[in-house]
């Protein structure tokens, strides 16, 4: 068993080295495959199942003979875990995933000139850093949202201006301490949050970005979240038990997802949410093709499709985000109205540092950042109070 | 063998069935490993089997950023392993499972010696039934249930604040370590319901120990001039041992796996079962994972050595 699956392991190895020196992109589209399997979150896909309004993939089906199929993945690192196992076409992966699955040579790059609606992606994602490497593009921009600042609106009359009713103890509008109060959230990527807090508080760190930090800038930011931890009686990693907390738990402040606050508002409770002077960190997900796809001709499909058709606007109605072809917002391709965009924060695009996966290798030189695999464990280690 | 062919002749019985009958009676160990080889088929590879393959994992590691696992062989994950944070999850686990077997006898061992020694007939049946009952509905209900009960605006809360006690909670709940904003928040809300949900292991092996214990010896003791508390130190706890024992084996074992609880109710300090679910389930840290998995069955192994010393098994 293990010996014949070192052989194979090895011969995997072998056919990866083949497949970087060729790098093959395509270079035109053929007949569909008439299948196309995609890692999505949950409510990315939507074919009328969930609510008859919401179906961006009936049509596709229809046009292009591709049956869809879908799986769903709760985190980031469960799409890398999911890609890396292989069988699938697309993922749509944020930008702390994107990375990872380029360094680990889990997608191949895409040739634009295939897709006719590239040029109306929105110029600010068209060469993004979270999957354009050298120049070269692994995928096309699917949708992007902000990590708003959720309150509680019989606390907080006015919305709150700075992230540091999370971060510091204080006292709230109300007249009470925010310790036990407040949540932050359960994944390692929220040291960034930290970062870019101290970023805007302690400009002495020389911080550039959440997602570049040095030993001493990283440190800084673990201390933060040392003394949060004093703060938060429970981090939120599932979106329902969060919604549960500020029913029930008396939490009044928090980091959290459009989706949360949207939720929260429909079942009447007293929330509202915003974004801080420091800005906010986000998330853009990008559709990435697998290197071994056995389907790529209906994966630039489904590609084309994402850009033009009513998926960009009636998936940002239903998941609170936006989308990545501005015309979405306005030319009424669907439900997509141009007050929606800016309720969901498509203004404030330059507020937003979005999700990418920390390196050591980064623009403070090589081997100088802290990378991600200690953010997963030191996370951990704040988490138990260490 | 030889035993057998002295054995008188007895007539052939009639029939395929009667042939094949007589054939395994002639040959007793075909019959036996007739019996005993598909249950030690699945004993040994697909219990055993996928045991080693989860301890094969544990040497192997993981390329930290692209996520893909390496298979050659190496202590690199036990290394890991030994970091302070994760030290604080083995300890974290080790003394809450230990701190609910010992809680969960105290509760227990009452209960069971009432049922065993004074519950009779209706009672008897009234007691099996309200002890088993929580068993019939869903794990998981029963934990969202706690965590509604525990939560500042549940009703443990309310409770102390409408009787004039809320300081007292409060006070409680100040103290370090074990306190928190509110009960469903605190290390004391994962060990309220840890100590709820696996209580049931906890009261049926006792009771069924204690109901081997005759009256006659606690009589005996009490005629010879012990007093209760001898009694019960010198006769009923030595002999009900291997039931305390086999239960907490149960209570131990499960809180030390438990991965459900502490995701829902607590601090979100990371348990043994939570941290194998978070780095193979979200993770991808296959390895690592195994290697936290080898944790708890090691302890449980020396475990149960200590309780083979202590002569919990001798009565089995």
């Amino acid at each position: 068993m293990t010996m014949l699956k070192r052989g194979a392991s090895a011969l995997a190895c072998l056919s990866m080295l083949a497949a970087t020196a060729a790098q093959a992109q395509m270079t035109e589209i053929g007949e569909g495959e008439g299948a196309l399997s995609i890692v999505a979150w949950a409510g990315y896909v939507e074919r009328g199942e969930t609510d008859p309004a919401f179906d961006w993939v009936t049509e596709f089906e229809e046009k292009t003979g591709c049956m869809v199929t879908v799986k769903t993945a709760n985190t980031s690192d469960e799409m890398v875990a999911l890609m890396n196992e292989g069988g699938f076409d697309l993922v749509t992966a944020s930008g702390d995933a994107s990375l990872r699955l380029i360094a680990g040579e889990r997608v191949q790059p895409i040739n634009t000139d295939l897709i006719p609606s590239w040029d109306q992606i929105d110029p600010r994602l068209q060469d993004a850093p979270w999957y354009t490497v050298d120049g070269v593009h692994y995928g096309v921009p699917y949708m992007w949202g902000p990590n708003v600042l959720m309150y509680n609106t019989e606390v907080f009359q006015e919305p709150p201006t700075s992230w540091n009713v999370v971060f510091e103890e204080q006292q709230l509008p109300d007249g009470q301490s925010n310790a036990g109060r407040v949540q932050a959230y359960d994944g390692p990527i929220h040291i960034a949050d930290a970062a870019q807090y101290l970023m805007h508080h302690q400009p002495e760190l020389g911080i550039t970005s959440p997602y570049e930090l040095n030993e001493e800038q990283y440190n800084a930011a673990l201390e933060l979240l040392r003394g949060q931890r004093q703060l938060v009686g429970r981090y939120w990693h599932d979106a329902f038990i969060q919604i549960d907390d500020f029913k029930n738990e008396g939490v009044v402040a928090s980091g959290s997802w459009p989706f949360q606050v949207n939720l929260l508002k429909a079942g009447g409770a007293p929330v509202a949410s915003t974004i801080p002077e420091e800005g906010a960190t986000g998330w853009a997900d990008t559709t990435m093709l697998h290197v071994d796809s056995e389907h790529p001709n209906c994966a630039y499909m489904w590609f084309e499709h994402q850009l033009s058709s009513n998926l960009q606007s009636d998936l940002a109605v239903w998941f609170g985000a936006n989308p990545s072809v501005p015309a979405a917002c306005t030319d009424g391709r669907g439900m997509l109205t141009p007050e929606i965009c800016t309720q969901n924060g498509f203004d404030d695009f330059d507020k937003i540092r979005f999700w990418q996966t920390p390196v050591a290798d980064c623009s403070q030189g090589e081997d100088a950042c802290v990378p991600y695999y200690r953010w997963v464990s030191d996370y951990i280690g704040v988490i138990g109070g260490r | 063998m030889t035993a057998l062919a002295e054995t008188p002749p007895r007539p052939a019985r009639e029939g395929p069935g009667g042939r094949l009958s007589d054939a395994l009676w002639r040959r007793p160990r075909v019959l036996l490993a007739l019996l005993l080889g598909p249950p030690l088929l699945w004993l040994g590879v697909v219990y055993l089997g996928s045991l080693f393959a989860l301890l094969a994992q544990s040497f192997f590691s993981i390329d930290e950023f692209s996520g893909r696992i390496d298979r050659t062989l190496t202590l690199r994950t036990y290394g890991e392993l030994l970091r302070p944070a994760n030290l604080d999850i083995i300890w974290r686990t080790v003394a809450m499972a230990a701190a609910v077997t010992v809680a969960s006898v105290a509760i227990a061992f009452p209960i069971a010696y009432y049922a065993a020694r004074y519950a009779r007939g209706r009672w008897k049946a009234v007691f099996y039934l309200g002890i088993m009952l929580p068993l019939w509905s869903s794990y998981l209900v029963k934990v969202y249930a706690w965590k509604l009960i525990l939560a500042k605006e549940g009703i443990v809360g309310w409770g102390f604040e409408s009787v004039g006690l809320g300081w007292l909670l409060n006070a409680f709940l100040a103290v370090p370590g074990i306190g928190g904003n509110s009960l469903s928040v605190s290390p004391t809300g994962t060990f309220l319901v840890f100590v709820y949900v696996w209580l049931p292991f906890m009261i049926l092996p006792i009771q069924a120990a204690l109901e081997r214990v005759p009256p006659s010896l606690v009589e005996a003791a009490g005629d010879l001039g012990a007093t209760p508390a001898q009694t019960f130190r010198t006769v009923l706890w030595p002999l009900a041992l291997p039931g305390v024992v086999a239960g907490s084996i149960f209570t131990f074992s499960l809180t030390l796996g438990d991965y459900i609880i502490p995701q829902i109710i607590g601090t979100s300090a990371r348990f043994i079962g939570l941290a194998v679910y978070q780095y193979q389930g979200t993770a991808g840290n296959i390895p690592l994972a195994a290697a936290f998995a080898v944790v708890p069955i090691l302890i449980m192994g020396v475990y149960l050595y200590v309780a083979r010393r202590m002569g919990a098994f001798d009565a089995l």
